[in-house]
């Protein structure tokens, strides 16, 4: 990591709280590392498609991509119940609808601000929402997400429908007051939610230790009596035993559960930012030390992946992407009466 | 001389209050911070305290009494070395029913001694005006229909109660909603019908608790919030505004959120102007909302309601002022009123005047006075103030040709501009004098009472400005 090294173990800060273990890497049979690889390797390859679109004037607005953190969703999102659980982030939004498994396409065309876009157009990169899939959003305002997850879980718990929420934000949203606020609250009433900390140590272009007076994010949950867990977000596998470890709690009735996801952006804030603020070497060294889906080569290919196979994977995705592109600069605009559709449910 | 204790005033709204439980009897010695007795409002149960030191030489009103007018001789204490029986009994009559304010109140109060004086304020002519018992139209009850007398808060409780015994995903959270029973007794009951799955108390935290509320009915749920008044809210409005009133529209139609944000609106008696203020024109300008703002009970109770059953997300403006006053409110099986629907309050040929909330009141009264001179108004409640009647206002203009907006806020970017607005833009034929608006004055809302009283709107200035739109 480029700051503050992941560590393999955050210690209780306070010991005579009850605390989740601590989490051990996610034992995948080969098929499933597979799996998370291949779905790492679809935002990467979407996010960057997406980079290029930005670029031919296709995508317009804030674009923030997620390249270098997909670990995180994929890690954290292979391990939830599709059918219970609901997920809710923040703008950048487009790795966790992947990990979902929403059709590329839909996604892409939104982008594009496409009739066939999972909003119809109307909502773009930042707003996207999937009810059926349990994706909340796709919101724009920093820190918002949180206490919406948060109504989402007492949801979960008013209904007893046995559902845990998900809710991302990042190491910016961490010093917002509302954060706190639901925090507050989520304990107070044992609400089933994973705050999940998206720590890629840049708010914009802040660094987390020049914004946070305690830049262990993990910790942030203590004055609520919310255990945290750090872990290290640029391995799928890691990603994925915190989560097995969360949810074990969160569904034992405990109340919420803090993970800080360790993590990295490589590309700028949004489209629109040179990211002066640190070096070139500093991004190709985690790039070349920590990049999560060569990390998960590495491990398929220890278990005796073939690279006939990676390289296929790695066709079919690149083909899966570029459908989609294509999909999306071809696909139609909205119609303008869409314009006046959706600001209300009812007719007054 | 004896020190007589007087009825105090616990709220700038009330009249008159149950003499619940006295605590001390006659010859009992109180010290000052002593409770001597429990009295009832409307609105809450409160303790009443001695101020001076003495023996109680008398009470003058027994425990369990009803309707005991402010300022009514309770009590009289003999001083310290005055003989108790020689402490006479004031035969004081009560001051007649005044509204006391706060400050008299809270003097009141601390001391039996000093008689109540009666402030003159903008909040307290705006409450009675409201007080006035106009005959209203209302087309939409069926002749014959039972009418019964209920308080506004009592007709927004069984909005609630109603529509959440048919309908198990509706919930109330707020401040002080539940064990409290309403920091205005709003919810007064609704924790022992519904219990406290229901019926949520939530820490003092409006941004949070609205994006709670918020992704409560993102998820399915059908939230009602309870802003302890709408100045709060300005803590939790991102909420409202982006992510309430936004997320159908942009999620395609996918995401709704059906949500009432309700609690007071306005200004209440003398708060000063942090507490008082006038939220409506600035919801009412985001699409996306529905905005309600009630004048009376049976409109309060028929909107709640529809409000709660509604798709989309609804900002329900009440008036604090208003909450113990007391309406008709037909006695039907299910009272649902129709949203973006105005209300003709009183025919008249003349001229239209058009208001909404406790507006209504004063331009009832206004009317009445007006009709006195042989001006014949037409009052039109708005009701809803997103979406706008334009119909009913533009119909009423057509008989009258003359409109005259009142509206209990600023008048900047207000409601009655827009009023204004469309009305010549689409009713510009129809007019024969200019559009005129009677608003607060464009200033904080000011604390002392006779600043308070020219910065609000009042039946007086309503008068003069109709006489303007009609070149009298």
């Amino acid at each position: 990591m480029a700051k503050a090294p992941a560590r393999a173990k955050s210690e209780p800060p306070v010991t005579n709280r009850p605390r989740p273990d601590e989490p051990h890497p996610y034992q995948a049979s080969k098929e499933e590392l597979l799996e998370l690889y291949k779905q790492m390797l679809l935002i990467r390859r979407f996010e960057e498609k997406a980079g290029q679109l930005y670029g031919l004037g296709f995508i317009g607005g804030f674009c923030h991509l997620y390249i270098g953190q997909e670990a995180v969703a994929v890690g954290l999102q292979s391990a939830l119940d599709g059918e219970k659980d609901s997920v809710i982030t923040g703008y950048r939004d487009h790795g966790h609808m992947l990990a979902y498994g929403i059709d590329p396409k839909l996604i892409m065309a939104e982008l594009t601000g496409r009739a066939a876009g999972i909003s119809k157009g109307k909502g773009g990169s930042m707003h996207m929402f999937s009810t059926e899939k349990k994706f909340y959003g796709g919101h724009g305002i920093v820190g918002a997400q949180v206490s919406l997850g948060t109504g989402l879980a007492f949801k979960h718990k008013y209904s007893n429908d046995g559902g845990v929420c998900l809710a991302y934000f990042g190491d910016g949203a961490a010093n917002q007051g509302q954060v706190y606020e639901s925090f507050n609250m989520a304990e107070l009433w044992k609400l089933p939610i994973i705050y999940v900390i998206e720590n890629n140590q840049y708010a914009m272009g802040t660094s987390v230790n020049r914004a946070s007076a305690e830049d262990q994010l993990y910790r942030r949950g203590e004055s609520f009596r919310i255990p945290g867990i750090q872990v290290d977000g640029m391995d799928v596998l890691a990603c994925r035993g915190a989560a097995e470890e969360a949810l074990a709690w969160v569904r034992a009735g405990k109340g919420p559960l803090i993970l800080e996801m360790k993590t990295y952006r490589y590309r700028g804030h949004s489209m629109s930012d040179p990211a002066k603020y640190r070096s070139r070497e500093e991004v190709q060294a985690v790039r070349d030390k920590s990049d999560p889906i060569e990390h998960a080569k590495a491990l398929l290919e220890k278990l005796g992946v073939k690279e006939d196979e990676l390289k296929a994977a790695e066709a079919a995705i690149r083909k899966q992407v570029n459908e989609a592109a294509d999909f999306a600069e071809q696909t139609p605009e909205p119609e303008p009466g869409e314009l006046y559709t959706d600001v209300l449910v009812e007719s007054y | 001389m004896a020190i007589e204790i007087k009825m105090p005033a616990l709220s700038p709204t009330m009249e008159e209050g149950t003499l619940a439980k006295w605590l001390v009897k006659e010859g009992d010695t109180v010290k000052s911070g002593d409770i001597m007795a429990e009295i009832e409002t409307d609105k809450a149960t409160m303790e009443f305290e001695a101020v001076d030191e003495g023996t109680i030489a008398q009470i003058l009103v027994a425990e369990g009494t009803d309707n005991v007018k402010v300022g009514t001789v309770i009590a009289t204490l003999a001083a310290e070395g005055e003989e108790v029986s020689k402490a006479a009994p004031a035969p004081a009559p009560a001051p007649g029913a005044k509204v006391e304010d706060p400050e008299v109140a809270q003097e009141a109060a601390e001391s039996g001694t000093p008689e109540p004086h009666l402030v003159e304020t903008g909040a307290r002519q705006m409450f009675e005006a409201a007080k006035h018992d106009a005959e209203v139209a209302d087309p939409e009850v069926p002749a014959g229909t039972e009418m019964v007398k209920l308080t506004l808060r009592e007709a927004l409780r069984d909005a609630m109660a109603e529509e959440m015994r048919k309908d198990d995903r509706v919930f109330v959270m707020g401040e002080e909603v539940a064990q409290y029973q309403g920091a205005y007794k709003v919810t007064q009951g609704l924790l022992d019908e519904f219990g406290e799955t229901r019926v949520i108390d939530t820490p003092i935290t409006e941004y949070g608790f609205a994006g709670v509320g918020t992704g409560a009915a993102m998820g399915g749920l059908r939230p009602i919030v309870e802003f302890m008044t709408f100045n709060f809210a300005m803590q939790a409005i991102d909420h409202i505004i982006n992510s309430a009133a936004k997320t159908n529209y942009m999620s395609g139609g996918q995401m709704r959120c059906p949500i009432v944000f309700r609690g007071p609106n306005g200004a209440a008696s003398r708060v000063g102007a942090q507490h008082s203020q006038n939220y409506g024109p600035w919801y009412a300008s985001v699409p996306g909302l529905i905005v309600i703002a009630p004048y009376d009970a049976a409109d309060a109770k028929g909107l709640l309601k529809a409000a709660i059953r509604s798709e989309d997300p609804v900002v329900f403006l009440e008036n604090e002022l208003l909450y113990g006053r007391s309406f008709e409110v037909p006695q039907v099986e299910d009272w649902v009123l129709p949203i973006g629907k105005a209300r003709i309050m009183r025919e008249g040929k003349d001229v239209t005047i058009v208001s909404y909330s406790i507006g209504v009141g004063i331009s009832l009264e206004a009317a009445d006075e007006l009709a006195k001179e042989g001006i014949e108004a037409e009052v039109v409640d708005l009701r809803t103030l997103r979406p706008l009647d334009r119909q009913t206002v533009l119909k009423s203009l057509a008989k009258t040709n003359r409109i005259v907006v009142v509206e209990e806020g600023w008048p900047t970017c207000s409601i009655a501009s827009e009023v204004a607005a469309f009305v010549m833009e689409e009713g510009f034929d129809d007019l024969d004098a200019p559009v005129l608006r009677v608003a607060n004055e464009d200033v904080p809302l000011p604390y002392a009472a006779n600043l308070e009283k020219l910065a609000l709107i009042s039946a007086a200035k309503v008068v003069e400005m109709v006489k303007k739109v009609c070149y009298r």
